[in-house]
């Protein structure tokens, strides 16, 4: 079990049920809304847990298998918990080629964990994507929002000093 | 307007913004503030003009003379000696022809030779954010005529008189495709831009969005005036933070104007945009799985027939374009369809952007004609390989294209000519690849890709991108076996037939010609136990 101030610097947020139920105001009934209604109640939560889906699948009408089976789909959901800032690292062909590698092996080192895992204190989760449309400055990052590009192992420190 | 002698463009593309042109900016309008120049030089950020590794980009017009790399630390020498004193600062300016005159010319640098900018127009040349600076160039000009000079079928024909080809990969005649929507008969029909932009190595979408957002909003109304449809949709990829801004500003900008809304320009058409975000998925590019998504579904694609022109969104007959497609509308009505067809070749009118990454010195966002072959981008426009390396492979339209051997560098780069060759133009995405790597393992990264990207709606790639990775990665560890290469090829063309959409059908290609024009390098790791690149350590 992860202790309360762990929750509270991973989500940013206390998480209250109301505050979920306040979002899915405007989406009730519209079964095409799913996707930003779950992008909003990540937004606040961080991830999708069971009991937000639930709500979500009562709220726009729609089975919970469903809800479920979309936040399973895309990469840019969780249904499970993740650190304060997601670390998503390109390893897409462009990148690979410019050195994406190194650039993973320096954020394990730097952080202490292997990609797909969150650091202990929840501020980091190291996760792999394809192609984040920035290759013109290969390799590249995003940390949360943010694009990190022509990377090498030596910038990463000080990238990672920003969000510590 | 107020009237300034030189106008200062910083560049204000994602790439640049990671490069720190924002502090270049700042730097720039203080600086020429205490130089006593606020009244005489405009300060303007723009969006991408380019050499996406050379950022931050700085051009000072009228004299169109182009900085690279420029630093806060540099913005004092360039305000003093260009701004003040008319000299160029010969240490920044980009490309080469700096030191004849002092003054080079923005067409000068050879990254820029080459090319010929009708998507590109406006990106790097006006403020994006700045409705007015695209009116001042013409910019929604072309709305304007087709809604008081033409009717919907003069503006399907224009375009298909233009040869326009779909930009998103396809190829497939835009002018056609509007005029099946046009023929269908429903109370609702909708125009919808794909900017979903997943495949690797692409990022043209995004920097014309960034760029140029009008050109894309005048596109999608012009089609919707064409095909009859009041409601138009713009299908971004979630991670486009600064695209989705922009657009979201230039939408309400339109609006304010009355160039979106209803009863546009007084002609009693109505037509509006609404902006979706994806969620992260490669196969929502795929035009049924994105519709699929826009529904609020898991993005899988949908069997076809029926095809989204007659039944897409909601069952509703439905436009789908790419954003670069788009953004070739207006010049074509504005310019006329014979004008289009002056660049580019024949079968292939017009130009291409082409996003070139990888060991290549310029990499960055270029428009070419159609046509132009692969030698002269790589070498004279790209700069040739860094390092004194030497070119092995360049890969053609992403990760769901072929790659081409040396021997194959005069092919020219169309839609007709590419596939001739075993490879694709796809999305103009170009990855160029030195003889450091070895091809066994960037072979498992393209096939990584589709392992991951493949949304197991079918079995030919469900399965068969799985497999394809297993034998390459087994390779690369150093237990690959003779018999599997053959196994691999023929899984491959089970794959191309049988898979339900284009990312089964495209996700052997790269293997396919990497094992033609390499498979020697797949023996070796197999029968000699060795990589020639070293990469691979067993
Ligand atoms: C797997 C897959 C991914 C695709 N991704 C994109 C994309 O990101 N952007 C795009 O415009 N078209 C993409 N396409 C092509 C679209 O299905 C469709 O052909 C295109 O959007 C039509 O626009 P156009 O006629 O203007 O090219 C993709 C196709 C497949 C099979
Ligand atoms: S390949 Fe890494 S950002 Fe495109």
């Amino acid at each position: 079990m992860e202790t309360p101030e762990v929750e509270k610097c991973r989500t940013g947020s206390s998480g209250q049920p109301d505050e979920i139920d306040s979002i899915l105001e405007k989406y009730r009934g519209r079964k095409d809304a799913l996707i930003p209604a779950l992008y909003d109640i990540q937004k606040v939560m961080n991830y999708l847990p069971e009991s937000a889906a639930v709500k979500v699948a009562e709220a726009l009408e729609v089975p919970v298998s469903k809800v479920y089976g979309v936040a399973t789909f895309y990469t840019l959901f969780s249904v499970k918990p993740r650190g304060k800032h997601i670390i998503r690292v390109c390893e897409s062909a462009p990148c690979h080629v410019l050195g994406a590698m190194n650039v993973v092996k320096e954020l394990e080192r730097e952080l202490g964990i292997k990609v797909g895992e969150t650091t202990k204190d929840g501020r980091f989760t190291l996760e792999l994507t394809s192609c984040l449309g920035t290759c013109g400055v290969a390799p590249a990052i995003m940390i949360d929002d943010v694009v990190y590009g022509n990377l090498t192992a030596d910038k990463i420190p000080h990238i990672l000093s920003e969000y510590r | 307007m107020e009237f300034y002698r030189s106008h200062v463009l910083v560049c204000g593309g994602t790439p640049c913004v990671l490069e720190g042109c924002k502090a270049v900016r700042d730097a720039l309008i203080s600086e020429v503030r205490r130089a006593g120049l606020a009244g005489e030089v405009k300060v303007v950020e723009t969006g991408c003009l380019g050499p996406c590794d050379m950022g931050p980009i700085v051009v000072v017009y009228p004299e169109g003379i182009t900085y690279a790399r420029v630093g806060v630390k540099d913005v004092p020498v360039i305000v003093e000696e260009h701004l003040l004193k008319g000299r160029a600062v010969d240490r920044l300016v980009l490309g080469t022809g700096a030191k004849e005159k002092g003054v080079v010319s923005y067409e000068r640098p050879p990254y820029f030779e080459l090319q010929q900018r009708i998507v590109l127009r406006n990106c790097g040349m006006i403020d994006p954010d700045s409705i007015d600076e695209y009116i001042a160039r013409d910019g929604y000009r072309a709305l304007a005529k087709c809604l008081t000079e033409m009717t919907p079928g003069e503006v399907i024909d224009a375009v298909k008189e233009s040869g326009l080809l779909g930009r998103g990969g396809a190829a497939f005649p835009t002018g056609v495709k509007w005029s099946f929507t046009a023929r269908a008969t429903a109370n609702q029909k909708y125009v919808v831009c794909n900017a979903d932009e997943g495949e690797p190595g692409t990022f043209k979408d995004r920097l014309i969005l960034e760029g140029d957002p009008h050109s894309i909003i005048e596109g999608m109304a012009i089609a919707g005036y064409a095909v009859g449809a009041d409601k138009g949709f713009i299908y971004i990829r979630g991670e486009y933070v600064l695209s989705i801004e922009r657009l979201e500003r230039a939408i309400q900008k339109a609006r304010e104007y009355g160039l979106l809304g209803e009863d546009i320009l007084g002609s009693g058409f109505d037509f509006d945009i609404e902006v979706r975000k994806g969620a992260g998925a490669y196969v929502c590019g795929e035009e049924t799985a994105l519709i699929e998504s826009m529904e609020g579904d898991r993005g899988e694609p949908r069997l076809k027939p029926p095809y989204p022109g007659t039944c897409g969104l909601w069952g509703k007959p439905t436009v789908v374009n790419n954003v670069e497609t788009l953004a070739n509308v207006p010049p074509i009505i504005l310019n006329g369809p014979k004008w289009f067809r002056g660049f580019g070749t024949e079968r292939c009118p017009g130009t291409k952007v082409f996003t070139l990454t990888g060991d290549v010195n310029n990499k960055g966002l270029i428009e070419v004609p159609m046509g132009i072959t692969l030698r002269q981008v790589i070498y004279e426009i790209g700069g040739g390989i860094p390092g004194g390396r030497a070119f092995k492979i360049a890969q053609t339209g992403g990760t769901s294209g072929g790659c081409l051997p040396k021997e194959l560098l005069d092919v020219p780069m169309d839609y007709f000519s590419l596939p001739e060759a075993g490879s694709a133009l796809g999305s103009g995405a170009l990855l160029i690849v030195d003889d450091s790597h070895c091809i066994v393992d960037i072979a498992r990264c393209f096939m990584k890709f589709f392992k991951h990207e493949s949304c197991g709606k079918c079995v030919p790639c469900r399965e068969g991108t799985d497999r394809l990775y297993e034998i390459v990665d087994k390779v690369a560890q150093g237990n690959g076996r003779l018999e599997d290469l053959d196994l691999a090829l023929e899984l491959s063309r089970v794959m191309q037939v049988a898979s339900l959409c284009g990312l089964g059908q495209a996700a052997p290609l790269s293997l396919m010609t990497i094992l033609q024009y390499f498979g020697d390098e797949f023996r070796e790791h197999i029968v000699g136990k060795t990589c020639p690149a070293g990469t691979c350590g067993f």
